[in-house]
């Protein structure tokens, strides 16, 4: 299974911020769409991602961070993937490097984001998928 | 107002599409304790079973007896099927909206994706989808010809439909006259003059999605060599990480099984099966006739790339193989529906879970969902479409469960059945099939074999007494 089998089946919509604006704007997106993860875009390029886990980090050490920009916090080196990376494969970079979220990218197109939880979710229904082909086959021969 | 879901006022779902995904999705439907639902299944063949007829390969006979599964969900009398019944020109979008509280779309991925290359379209270079299609007697393809007097083939992929490919054109006619394959495939492969099949993988023997049991089986196949060459074969250092890292022990099988075949002599049978890896075809050579001579290879080198996933580039080295006919199997490729909004960029319907979604607006289209292939693109076995559609009836249950459903104006059942006998008398329910099977396979039967398909559509009417002309 590829990543493009995770993003054909996610929302169309891509939740972006600009690194110059205020994290209290990053924060009040996060929380109205229910999310973990903004891409930070300039000039569709994509310079950065800001999590939950950058902000509680921020807040941690400097408690007025609302008023700092998206930029002074963001995570600046960001780890892309592609539409024909192997799940099995990004799912394990996901965990021993210890990120959340994937943007996936055409070239420098940004096509989507996929979370952890998604390739979870796959890689689940994967694996129950091949289990229930080889049960139904078992019980025919038995 | 009648709440849905009830005695008084069933759920009225339509499934457009009868392979695996529309199945398991009804069986979910059909399956809620607390919900009456009616399920009318639709598909444009009087057949049903989508890729388990059309596609699985016919000496994978067990592979389809996931159609037990399928035929106790038929036997609920909740459950209706509709075959011969084509969407978009014996039914609407409206006719559906009309009728039904919800429509899920499961029409599966019948095209195939392009290489991209030159020469592609060159006379004897096929999708091996249409290839698949024709052996397993799809009615839309059992007109092809394949010109299979060339000696040299190259199936350009590695996946499990570019591996049924080869087998089949490796397999002896005593092989194949003991499945179901298609007679006119059956008639045409026997005078075959192939003798070399070429299996063209990107990448490396570790990456290749086919699963260790088909590459075994070609290891025992009666009358081909399978060959691959050891220094495509050996492990490179990025792969081995990967499979250490990963723990993947099947992987790491089939890469020894790989390894095992370049070790083996050949025995001087028939055909040979030949396995090249790390190659990537970038034209499609043809001959003054505008016929496939050859294809241009560029050697491919891996890499780990950032997200982990194992990609391939090209080393600057070239190759030609001559090969008379080539079959592409790069992926099946969904088709768009009228009247359902598609995503070009994944060949699926726009969606989110399985809800349509409105390209205009992104939110989710009211009433109407999609399963399986079309889904979510092409990826998995036929049980992967079961959590898929799964996934999709739950969205579909929480929206009926908010009174996001469609308001149908004719939402009895027998309304529908009358608009279908309208627009096209000659439709084949669930028992008509079950006849069109008994037939099949008592004609299998008599010659030893799983059953003979019927390939003809007026075929398949006229056994069922209908009137053809009609």
């Amino acid at each position: 299974m590829k990543i493009k089998h995770v993003l054909a089946t996610k929302s169309p919509i891509i939740h972006t911020i600009t690194p110059q604006a205020p994290l209290s704007q990053a924060v009040a997106i996060l929380s109205e769409h229910n999310i973990g993860t903004l891409v930070v875009m300039e000039d569709d390029r994509i310079v950065g991602i800001i999590s939950e886990r950058d902000i509680i980090r921020a807040a941690a050490q400097d408690p007025a961070i609302f008023e700092r920009q998206v930029q002074h916090v963001m995570t600046a080196n960001v780890i892309t993937g592609r539409p024909s990376d192997d799940l099995k494969a990004v799912l394990q970079t996901m965990t021993n490097r210890r990120f959340r979220h994937l943007p996936i990218l055409d070239g420098d197109i940004l096509l989507g984001i996929v979370s952890i939880g998604d390739v979870v979710k796959a890689q689940l229904g994967e694996y129950e998928g091949k289990l229930d082909t080889l049960e139904t086959q078992i019980i025919e021969e038995g | 107002m009648t709440t849905v879901g009830t005695e008084a006022q069933p759920l009225r779902v339509a499934i457009i599409g009868s392979g695996p995904s529309a199945f398991y999705a009804a069986d979910h439907l059909l399956k809620q304790s607390d919900l009456v639902v009616e399920v009318d299944m639709f598909d444009r063949l009087p057949t049903p079973f989508g890729l388990v007829r059309g596609g699985v390969a016919p000496d994978h006979q067990k592979i389809k007896t996931v159609t037990k599964a399928f035929n106790l969900v038929a036997k609920n009398p909740r459950f209706r099927f509709f075959g011969y019944v084509e969407y978009g020109k014996d039914l609407s979008h409206a006719d559906l909206v009309e009728h039904y509280h919800q429509i899920l779309y499961a029409t599966g991925a019948q095209s195939d994706r392009h290489m991209g290359i030159p020469g592609e379209d060159l006379t004897n270079s096929f999708p091996a989808t249409a290839f698949v299609a024709w052996y397993n007697g799809h009615p839309d393809y059992r007109h092809l010809q394949f010109d299979l007097s060339q000696e040299r083939v190259a199936v350009v992929g590695v996946g499990n439909v570019a591996i049924d490919v080869a087998r089949i054109l490796c397999l002896s006619h005593e092989e194949l006259a003991r499945t179901d394959i298609a007679d006119h495939a059956l008639e045409a492969l026997s005078k075959s003059n192939i003798k070399e099949v070429y299996l063209l993988g990107r990448r490396g023997p570790a990456q290749a999605a086919f699963t260790t049991p088909e590459v075994k089986e070609l290891g025992e196949l009666e009358e081909a060599d399978v060959v691959a060459i050891p220094s495509e074969v050996a492990l490179d250092d990025v792969s081995r990480a990967d499979l250490e890292a990963g723990g993947d022990k099947a992987a790491q099988k089939k890469v020894e099984l790989l390894q095992g075949y370049a070790q083996r002599a050949p025995e001087g049978k028939k055909r040979r099966l030949i396995f090249r890896f790390l190659v990537s075809p970038t034209e499609v050579l043809g001959d003054s006739d505008g016929r496939v001579a050859g294809l241009r290879l560029a050697k491919n080198e891996l890499y780990a790339s950032e997200s982990g996933s194992i990609a391939s580039r090209a080393t600057g080295e070239t190759e030609d193989l001559p090969v008379g006919l080539v079959f592409r199997s790069v992926g099946y490729r969904g088709s768009p529906l009228v009247d359902v909004p598609f995503n070009e960029r994944w060949g699926t319907f726009l969606n989110q879970k399985g809800r349509i979604i409105d390209p205009t607006s992104q939110q989710p289209k009211i009433g109407e969902y999609t399963a399986g292939w079309i889904k979510r693109g092409p990826s998995g076995v036929i049980g992967t479409n079961k959590p898929d559609a799964v996934e999709t009836v739950q969205c579909m249950l929480e929206d009926l469960a908010t009174g996001q459903v469609l308001n149908p104006s004719h939402a009895e059942r027998e309304s529908i059945e009358k608009l279908v006998q309208e627009r096209q008398p000659n439709y084949v329910t669930f028992a008509d099939w079950q006849h069109l099977d008994e037939i099949e396979v008592a004609n299998g039967a008599a010659t030893g074999r799983p059953r003979v398909k019927f390939t003809r559509i007026e075929d398949m009417l006229a056994a069922l007494g209908k009137n053809v002309t009609a």
